[in-house]
């Protein structure tokens, strides 16, 4: 296997497109630097030793390496989230492959673009269970948005140049590109490939000017309108668009989980999350309303509840870039098949030229019965008790850091109160696994977050069983001197199966109590960071500040809440959204 | 309702494995499935049969239209189309009643006898899938050794096409 030594960084991307030379490794690592690519998160091994050497003789691409492939996928994941740039990842093959796949999984769910470079063994032994051997494009094949395999040197930069374009257009996805080692070592010319054009992949991005219309009317005869938005406004950067639509209509917004930051949580439009730990207001508004706008939401089932009770007086109008996001679940009146930026513009338009004005006098009402339901304050809670209340760390949370952090967070119990309390005002704030639910995802997510925006503060609002999923990504933060602020909501139990335990199970909670926890002060401490930890409600305060005014080192504030607290309100499981429990 | 969708795809390795994985994977149910490259040895055709309501159809035909090595797919059955599955089936014939049996039936069924032994006849025979069915009730009598069908193959009647 011959090398070429090729002369790290030799200048700007006008100078790397004339044609050269390369070895495939060194081609992937050029060809990652000239498409804009940061930060590589990975792992080495045998399959991938030829593009680490690239690396090591390269200065464009910073490397940042993980303790855990799990969290290189889930760190590229919150770089992409907080960014909107694609997440970069490189794993060896085999268990490398296989430790990504979670991650990869995680951010199919939610529709984040990654790009994920999987070494392989060499072309010749593919197919022989040879030493480190997965198939990784067929492993990789249901949970990625696309895959490659590259068996030709030659082929190897078109193939990446569509894997960002796959990645990054449409509804985004991750993209695996499966390398074989020789693959890596053979020479072909390398020139960066500007123009991309593929028959088989074209996302329609401007919504049908018909249906636009149709829509437009629709809103315009509402009575009791209201905007249902998801993650789809957040991936489009369109919340200036969405806010613009939301006041011009005058009507309750509500996100989802994925949507939170879409529109200002501040606003007094703004009516919470909904779904199953929605508020009162925004659920009840949602079956009641009679024109419902859902822009970039996929009407999850965590979202609808039982599908046949949901927004039940409604005719509704779908906005969703994947076709297949409509009338999968709940059956729409007007589809538009669209991005939301271009679609949401196309509609205010449309309202400004037919001199739209909100009808006063219906919309007067609907607020009233509103304004009704959110008096129940469905979100209050207690602090006179002898615990530390999670709400009440989440809300110190937010005033300590003028609701301005990075907010990524973990599964469970603590990832909805953090989803509930934080009030997000800023797309991209809010960085957390809803599709898959992954716990584990929180650290290192805000790895990726704090890379990005070195500046800014990260919080990761975790729970003690989470956290412990990828703990040792202490050591890489300390590596990169990444000052993320972790906020452990520690119930000592996995408490969001306790939670449905005590409510489904009659309180037989088999399994989800935390027992021999890790003293996480001097666990953080042996990792080379600051631990601190509070039991008592009235420290509470002074341990958070004391927290976020350690600007530039890690800190693990472990905070002892009471242990029994639940998530409300609550929409069990096959109830309608207006059959909540609440507190 | 049945439905056949004929879908021209990029004829990448692996191509069909994404199809086939998708319908396990949304737990559709494929009834047959066949592929073979078109003129242009870069796409491959594929007639897939299946069976759902038309929601269901609806979400396959978008979800087969998500894949990305998918350039264009149609319906069928939403037109009229002429479909055709060829069979082929080799039976015993241990004495001369059951030769002129079954070469009786050959005929009546626009088969071809394409290989003879002493006790084995081996059909072909191409249609409708339905006539596929009916000859094998039809043959009865002679015990069937093995048959192979080709699965449904289709295309829209009339002037129009799939192509790109
Ligand atoms: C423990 C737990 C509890 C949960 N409870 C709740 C809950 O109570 N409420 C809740 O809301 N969620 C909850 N979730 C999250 C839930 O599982 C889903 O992840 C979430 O509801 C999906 O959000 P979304 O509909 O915005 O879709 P996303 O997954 O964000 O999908 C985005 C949609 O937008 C589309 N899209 C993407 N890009 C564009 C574009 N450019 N233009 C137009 N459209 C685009 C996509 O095609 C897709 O349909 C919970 C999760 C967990 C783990
Ligand atoms: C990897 C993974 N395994 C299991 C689950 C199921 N699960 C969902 S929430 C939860 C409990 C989480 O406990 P903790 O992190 O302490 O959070 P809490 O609910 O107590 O706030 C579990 C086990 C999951 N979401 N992810
Ligand atoms: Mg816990």
């Amino acid at each position: 296997m011959a090398f070429r030594v090729f002369p790290a960084n030799d200048g700007a991307i006008e100078k790397e497109s004339l044609d050269v030379k390369l070895t495939g490794a060194e081609i992937l690592t050029r060809f990652l630097a000239d498409e804009g690519v940061e930060y590589v998160f990975g792992y080495p091994g045998g399959a991938v030793l030829h593009i680490y050497d690239a690396l090591h003789r390269q200065d464009r691409l910073k490397h940042i390496l993980v303790r855990h492939e799990q969290a290189a996928t889930h760190a590229a994941d919150g770089y992409a989230r907080s960014t909107g740039k694609p997440g970069v990842v490189l794993v060896t093959s085999g268990p490398g492959a296989t430790n990504a796949i979670t991650g990869i999984a995680t951010a199919y769910m939610d529709s984040i673009p990654m790009v994920v470079i999987t070494g392989q063994v060499p072309t010749n032994l593919i197919g022989n269970d040879a030493f480190q051997e997965v198939d990784s494009v067929g492993i990789t094949r249901p949970c990625a948005k696309h895959n490659f395999l590259v068996k030709d040197v030659n082929d190897l930069a078109m193939v990446l140049k569509k894997a960002f374009y796959i990645a990054t257009t449409g509804r985004p996805g991750p993209v695996v590109v499966d390398i074989p080692k020789d693959v890596t070592a053979e020479i072909a010319e390398y020139k960066y490939p500007r123009q991309i054009e593929m028959r088989s992949y074209n996302p329609v991005v401007k919504g049908h000017p018909g249906q636009i219309k149709r829509a437009v009317k629709m809103m315009a005869g509402a009575r009791r309108p209201m905007i249902y938005s998801g993650g789809g406004v957040i991936l489009d950067d369109a919340s200036k668009a969405l806010t613009e639509l939301g006041h011009l209509l005058n009507c309750p917004v509500t996100n989802t989980t994925m949507g939170l930051g879409g529109f200002p949580a501040s606003d007094r439009q703004f009516v919470g999350l909904l779904g199953m730990h929605g508020t009162y207001e925004a659920n009840m508004a949602i079956s009641n309303c009679d024109v419902m706008i859902a822009i970039g939401a996929r009407f999850d089932d965590r979202v609808t509840g039982n599908i046949e009770k949901f927004a039940p007086r409604a005719k509704i109008i779908h906005v969703d870039i994947d076709p297949a996001s409509i009338s999968k679940n709940v059956k729409v009146d007007v589809p538009i098949v669209g991005g939301v930026n271009n679609v949401v513009k196309a509609m205010l338009k449309q309202l400004k030229a037919d001199g739209f004005k909100p009808n006063e006098e219906t919309l007067g009402k609907w607020w009233e019965q509103i304004e009704k339901w959110r008096a129940k304050d469905c979100l209050k809670y207690s602090t006179d008790g002898e615990r530390i209340k999670p709400q009440h760390a989440v809300d110190l949370v937010h005033r300590i850091t003028k609701g301005d952090a990075f907010v990524t967070s973990d599964v469970g119990q603590h990832q909805m109160w953090a989803a509930q309390y934080y009030g997000f005002d800023k797309p991209r704030r809010w960085i957390n696994s809803g599709g898959l639910g992954t716990m584990g995802f929180g650290l290192p997510a805000a790895m990726g977050v704090q890379l990005a925006h070195p500046k800014a503060q990260v919080a990761c609002i975790t729970g003690e069983g989470s956290i412990q999923m990828n703990i040792q990504e202490l050591s890489t933060c300390l590596q990169h001197c990444l000052p993320i602020k972790i906020v452990c909501l520690n119930n000592g139990y996995l408490g969001m199966v306790r939670q449905w335990q005590e409510f489904f199970y009659d309180k037989r909670y088999s399994h989800s109590y935390m027992d021999s926890l890790p003293d996480f002060v001097k666990l953080a401490e042996a990792y080379g960071h600051v631990g601190i930890q509070v039991d008592k409600p009235a420290d509470v305060e002074g341990a958070i500040k004391e927290t976020f005014k350690l600007k530039d080192r890690l800190v693990f504030l472990n905070i002892l809440t009471d242990p029994e607290e639940n998530v409300y309100p609550m929409v069990p499981a096959g109830a309608g959204l207006d059959e909540m429990i609440l507190i | 309702m049945r439905h056949i969708i004929s879908i021209l795809m990029e004829n990448e390795a692996g191509a069909l494995s994404r199809v086939a994985g998708l319908f396990s994977a949304r737990g559709y149910n494929i009834e047959s499935l066949t592929v073979a490259p078109t003129e242009d040895i870069t796409l491959s055709r594929m007639t897939l049969v299946t069976r759902g309501s038309d929601e269901i159809i609806e979400q396959i035909t978008k979800q087969l239209n998500k894949l990305i090595d998918v350039v264009k797919l149609v319906d069928l059955a939403e037109g009229p189309h002429i479909e055709r599955e060829m069979m082929l089936i080799k039976v015993k014939t241990p004495g001369a009643g059951a030769r002129e049996e079954v070469t009786r039936l050959v005929e009546i069924f626009r088969g071809n006898i394409i290989d003879v032994t002493p006790t084995t006849y081996t059909i072909e025979l191409t249609g409708h899938a339905d006539k596929l069915d009916a000859f094998i009730v039809a043959l009865d009598k002679a015990p069937i050794l093995e048959t192979v069908r080709s699965g449904v193959s289709a295309i829209s009647r009339g002037t129009k096409s799939l192509h790109i």
